[in-house]
């Protein structure tokens, strides 16, 4: 049984007791759409490493166990009800500028420019973020800067990120910081609760590019 | 299957009616006040600090040569230069940098701090850190202990106020007395100061590098080593000539 | 289930003449909206998904004002997400023999000729655009070290045409797609709105105008009106409750587009994916896929013996069945995925399934891990592994991996036409969500080629060509309020009802009632069993069904309520659909209609159709028919031997 099964099991029991039942975001119970997120037991998505709150299992806990489950919490995540929060901070930082300005019907051949295979596994590794908020919800800053800088490495490291790269650092950043996210302490408490592993290095992309933005 | 569910109030805000659907700080208005510009300001303070700690350290090695060595380094930090600028230039310049750097590096963790307490308005009930918590713990109290470490320790051996042989004395007279066995107090004040300081930089080198943009995958390794090593050096330097003095083979 | 057969029906916007050109023809001949006109024409696309989030970016980027709608709290979750292996397209990068032409013929053979022949043309046509798009927009496809994209084979294919990125091509490129609406969001063009339901059409003076949602964080019923609707809402997999949907994909935007006029075509074409990880419990709430290129290197078997109750390392050589290389010597382990499954569903039935409930068969890795060495095998797979092993609780290299077929994509969906739209003037149907290019079933890498064909590069074409006549004007007021009166009426139906069973607890039921009697296979006496009983356990929805909570809040257990009402009614079609066409085809099997080797017999004679369903209030739908032609693919009985 997973964890979101032990839920389900809970809220049946609540509806038919005539409570209402516990609202939690979640969808594709697979650990990839990125919609559910809680901190179990202290830890954000629970404490089984690179593994989201859908992919967790009942067998990790023993019998009997209180089980103490909170909701993200982070000023720029309101809490909509019980365990549901709003992350919709996260889209306007994409919106800031997490993109490449290409409109469909205009791109070249994909084989016109070669990516070191390098890079793009790189490129990769970064692009794999879910948008869960896990990183938001772990660090002890409310700091946004690993998912922001999950996005920002992830084009910047391809050609086709180029020519936006500095603008688009830039605005992202300003964006996080006026959502109200804390900063950076590079504690690495985000990567540790990462349900896609990101690595913390993206933030010295990001603070790379940033920087250069600022320089110019 | 039996369980009890206990719900806690609702501790954080629940929106009604609608969810918050603008950005309720404006953005930043120039570099500084960036929560990033905020970090580049503690990486170059941090830098400067550490730079100073290091020839710190040096200094004070030279009371393993002799008193006058160390006196005549003393002296000499105060006439460098001359007669090319008056007396004490550079080391006020020094002096200058050095309080300015102390200064904006703690207006830097103050503003990161009230901006991080300020995006976390409500705390978990429960929190375990995944990360060993290091880093959270030891960079924002440590900062405030060695702050108030830096307070006695200028008192102390900069100014003698709280020294027993006063300001009137020679440098290497007052670091003697002030780590006679009689005053452990000092010493045991002094050594938990230092090893703060060392914990600090381990993550706080490391971090500088970061924030710069300068760490990443193949370097991290080799920076996290370095700015462990790096503290240990200064641990262990600036620990060295107290606990000789203390233990006698420095008079 | 009584049914009345009414008029055929044709798609009249295909043009004549070779299938090569019909594409560029059709896009000569569209009309083109003024760039000044574009700003004053509304458009609503409903879903988030490669083919609703692509098509609202551009039609963002062209000018349009458009609303886009999902009902997840970011447009990003949408489960085009979890789409795993790759996407097709005729690049002929590797020159290994693949042309446009190649992809059209696997597509339509793959289908079992049950798609049209000039949709799916033009998807083999514009599949080589949305790389290029991916690729432009910073889609981190895998690569090899000369820097060029990497392709692999995928579902059968001869030619190594799959575009991929890791196991996870589909996050990859939906991210692409929601980057893009995000830019849109960001300039203006498109507004979003996160966490909204649709949950009525709005037809006025016989046009699709509008929408009406809820809010579902407050509640509130909102009329959004525009100049054309575009439905991107995926498919309907859920209805059979355990799938590998994710727990939000419903049927009801559609369903209810339906109930106003749309004919839904071919609801019975469920396809079933042979490796998802066996039901595991009772409270089991979703199933999950793993990716079909496991069956590259892991073999597929079972006990000779029934009820083997032996650990599998025990069991030798000889005592094994490896069915699938048995009986498909050709193809073996890679035969598709209608036929892998149905022979898993075979050998289960016979008893001889292993794992709790015996519904599962083995996927062994110890020959591949003796052949290749453990490390070469967890380079390959080692992801996959890892994931079935957080599930199970089982280390697939030890033990060798159970799997079983789950219900995976719904080739059924909205009828529409060449431009995808549906029969409502105005209402645009994309992606999973209509019926058009799969036939009867889908391949590998398909899908995602679909939805952002549809999404880029198809429907932002078309549309200006419906839309070019517009500003519509005003829509009519009584429309509106009607749809909005519906809307609110069948809300408060569902809180007043106040029984003793959940929603889950009907949406359980149906779902094992559908996977019995119209899974994987179908009999005539099984359909019509289900034909009994859906419209009884609907009645007892309607009379006992608890939605606790009220309308004005985030109310999870009325969305679920709400949705699985809808599954009701469809599952209804579904199985009347799968009565009606007698034949095999695809994924629709009809234990009546096999070869002598248990293979699915097609009845191209009385079956080469689209049935395309009109509602009917009174509950007896017409059925309307669009003959299939085949110009250019001979139509042969599928031979994976």
């Amino acid at each position: 049984m997973s964890f979101l099964e032990m839920l389900d099991v809970l809220n049946e029991r609540l509806i038919l007791e005539g409570d209402d039942p516990i609202a939690f975001d979640h969808d594709c119970r697979e650990g990839i759409c990125g919609m559910c997120g809680m901190v179990i037991n202290g830890v954000a998505h629970g404490e089984q490493r690179a593994t989201t709150t859908c992919q967790l299992h009942m067998r990790h806990f023993e019998d009997n166990a209180t089980i103490t489950i909170e909701p993200w919490r982070a000023a720029p995540f309101p809490v909509v009800k019980d365990l549901v929060v709003d992350r919709s901070a996260f889209d306007r930082i994409i919106q800031a500028g997490g993109f490449v300005s290409v409109p469909a019907g205009s791109a070249p051949d994909a084989h016109s420019i070669p990516v070191r295979k390098e890079d793009a596994d790189a490129a990769f590794d970064a692009a794999t973020c879910i948008g869960c908020g896990a990183c938001v919800a772990a660090c002890p800053n409310g700091s946004a800067s690993l998912f922001t800088a999950a996005k920002i490495t992830h084009l910047s490291l391809l050609p086709q990120g180029q020519p936006e790269r500095l603008s688009r650092a830039k605005a992202m950043v300003d964006q996080m910081d006026a959502e109200g996210f804390g900063g950076c302490t590079n504690t690495g408490e985000c990567t540790a609760v990462c349900p896609k592993g990101i690595p913390l290095d993206t933030i010295a992309q990001m603070n790379t590019d940033y920087l250069k933005a600022n320089a110019k | 299957m039996t369980a009890t569910i206990e719900r806690g109030a609702a501790t954080a805000p629940v929106t009604s009616p609608a969810p918050v659907k603008k950005p309720t700080r404006k953005r930043p208005r120039g570099f500084l006040s960036s929560s990033n510009g905020k970090k580049v300001v503690m990486a170059v303070t941090g830098a400067v600090m550490v730079t100073f700690l290091i020839l710190h350290m040096l200094g004070n090695l030279k009371i393993f040569i002799s008193k006058e060595s160390f006196n005549e380094y003393a002296h000499a930090l105060r006439t460098l230069l001359e007669p090319l600028l008056p007396y004490r230039t550079v080391l006020t310049i020094v002096e200058v940098v050095l309080v300015a750097s102390v200064v904006l590096h703690m207006w830097a963790a103050i503003s990161l701090a009230r901006r991080a307490h300020s995006a976390r308005p409500v705390k978990y009930v429960a929190k375990k850190s995944q990360a060993n918590g290091y880093a959270t713990h030891i960079m924002r109290l440590g900062g405030v202990t060695i702050l108030l470490f830096l307070i006695w320790h200028l008192l102390d051996l900069t100014f003698g106020v709280v020294n027993p042989k006063g300001f009137d004395s020679s440098p290497a007279d007052r670091m003697i007395a002030g780590f006679d066995p009689s005053r452990w107090w000092v010493a045991i004040i002094y050594f938990a100061a230092v090893v703060m300081v060392g914990l600090h930089l381990r993550h706080g080198v490391w971090s500088a590098f970061q924030t710069l943009g300068w760490a990443n995958r193949d370097r991290n390794k080799g920076l996290r080593l370095g700015a462990g090593l790096l503290s240990a050096v200064l641990v262990v330097g600036f620990l060295s000539p107290p606990l000789a003095i203390m233990f006698g083979v420095v008079q | 289930m009584k049914f009345t057969e009414g008029s055929e029906i044709r798609d009249t916007r295909a043009p004549e003449g070779p299938i090569e050109d019909r594409w560029e023809k059709r896009k000569f001949a569209a009309k083109l909206v003024n760039p000044a006109n574009k700003r004053k024409l509304n458009v609503i696309v409903v879903g988030t998904g490669l083919a609703g989030g692509s098509a609202a970016a551009t039609l963002g980027e062209l000018g349009y004002n458009v609303k886009s709608f999902c009902y997840q709290d970011t447009p990003r979750r949408a489960h085009s997400i979890a789409a795993q292996g790759g996407i097709n397209a005729a690049k002929n990068y590797r020159g290994d023999g693949d042309s446009i032409y190649r992809l059209f013929y696997d597509t339509v053979k793959g289908g079992d000729f049950r798609a049209r022949e000039s949709n799916v043309y033009r998807l083999a046509q514009v599949s080589v655009n949305i790389i290029d798009q991916a690729v432009a927009q910073g889609v981190p496809f895998a690569r090899e070290y000369g820097g060029l994209l990497d392709t692999r084979s995928f579902g059968g294919a001869q030619v190594s045409r799959t575009f991929y990125a890791r196991g996870q091509t589909g996050q990859q490129l939906l991210l692409g797609a929601y980057q893009a609406l995000e830019r849109q969001v960001a300039a203006g063009t498109v507004e979003m709105f996160t966490r909204h339901e649709m949950l009525d059409l709005i037809v006025a003076d016989g046009r699709a105008r509008g929408i009406i949602v809820r809010d579902m964080v407050t509640g509130e019923i909102e009329r959004h009106t525009a100049d054309a609707v575009v439905l991107a809402s995926g498919g309907y997999g859920n209805v059979f409750f355990l799938s590998t949907n994710a727990k939000g994909c419903n049927t009801t935007a559609i369903w209810r587009a339906h109930e106003r006029g749309a004919y839904f075509a071919n609801p019975c074409y469920t396809q079933i994916h042979p490796t998802c990880i066996p039901v595991s419990g009772e409270y089991q709430s979703k199933l999950t896929l793993m990716s079909e290129s496991l069956r590259n290197d892991g073999r597929v078997w079972v006990p000779l013996r029934k009820g083997d109750e032996r650990a599998p390392g025990d069991i030798p050589d000889d005592e094994r069945d490896y069915y699938l290389e048995r009986i498909y010597p050709a193809f073996g382990n890679l035969v598709p995925r209608d036929i892998a499954s149905r022979a898993a569903k075979n050998v289960c039935d016979e008893g001889r399934g292993v794992g709790p409930g015996g519904l599962g068969v083995y996927l062994d890795f110890r020959d591949a891990i003796n052949r290749l060495g453990r490390d070469a095998v967890e380079k390959k797979y080692g992801n996959l592994f890892e994931m079935y092993e957080r599930i199970t609780g089982e280390n697939p290299y030890d033990v060798p991996m159970r799997i079983y077929p789950a219900v995976h994509y719904t080739m059924g969906g909205l009828w529409v036409d060449y431009d995808l739209q549906s029969t409502i003037p105005g209402l645009f149907v994309i992606g999973e969500a209509n019926f058009s290019d799969h036939g009867a079933n889908r391949l590998g890498a398909s899908a995602l080629m679909q939805g952002l064909a549809d999404g880029y590069f198809v429907l932002p074409t078309t549309l200006g060509d419906y839309l070019a006549a517009g500003p519509f004007g005003e829509v009519d007021e009584q429309a509106v309020a009607e749809a909005e009166l519906k809307v609110r009426s069948k809300i408060d139906r569902l809180l007043a009802v106040n029984g003793t069973r959940t929603p889950d607890s009907f949406h359980r039921e149906l779902g094992k009632l559908m996977w019995d009697y119209c899974g994987m296979e179908r009999t005539e006496e099984s359909l019509r069993k289900a034909l009994d009983r859906i419209p009884e356990l609907r009645k007892e929805f309607w009379e006992n069904v608890k939605v606790s909570g009220t309308a004005e809040e985030l109310n999870q257990v009325l969305e679920k309520a709400g949705r699985v009402a809808d599954f009701f009614d469809l599952a209804e079609l579904m199985c009347l659909d799968a009565l009606v066409r007698s034949e095999s085809c695809g994924g629709h099997f009809r234990a009546e209609s096999q070869d002598s080797e248990g293979e699915a017999l097609r009845d191209d004679e009385s079956f080469a159709h689209v049935s395309a369903w009109e509602y009917s209030p009174d509950g007896e739908p017409v059925l309307h028919k669009e003959p299939l032609e085949y110009e250019y693919v001979k139509m042969t009985q599928r031979s994976y031997k």
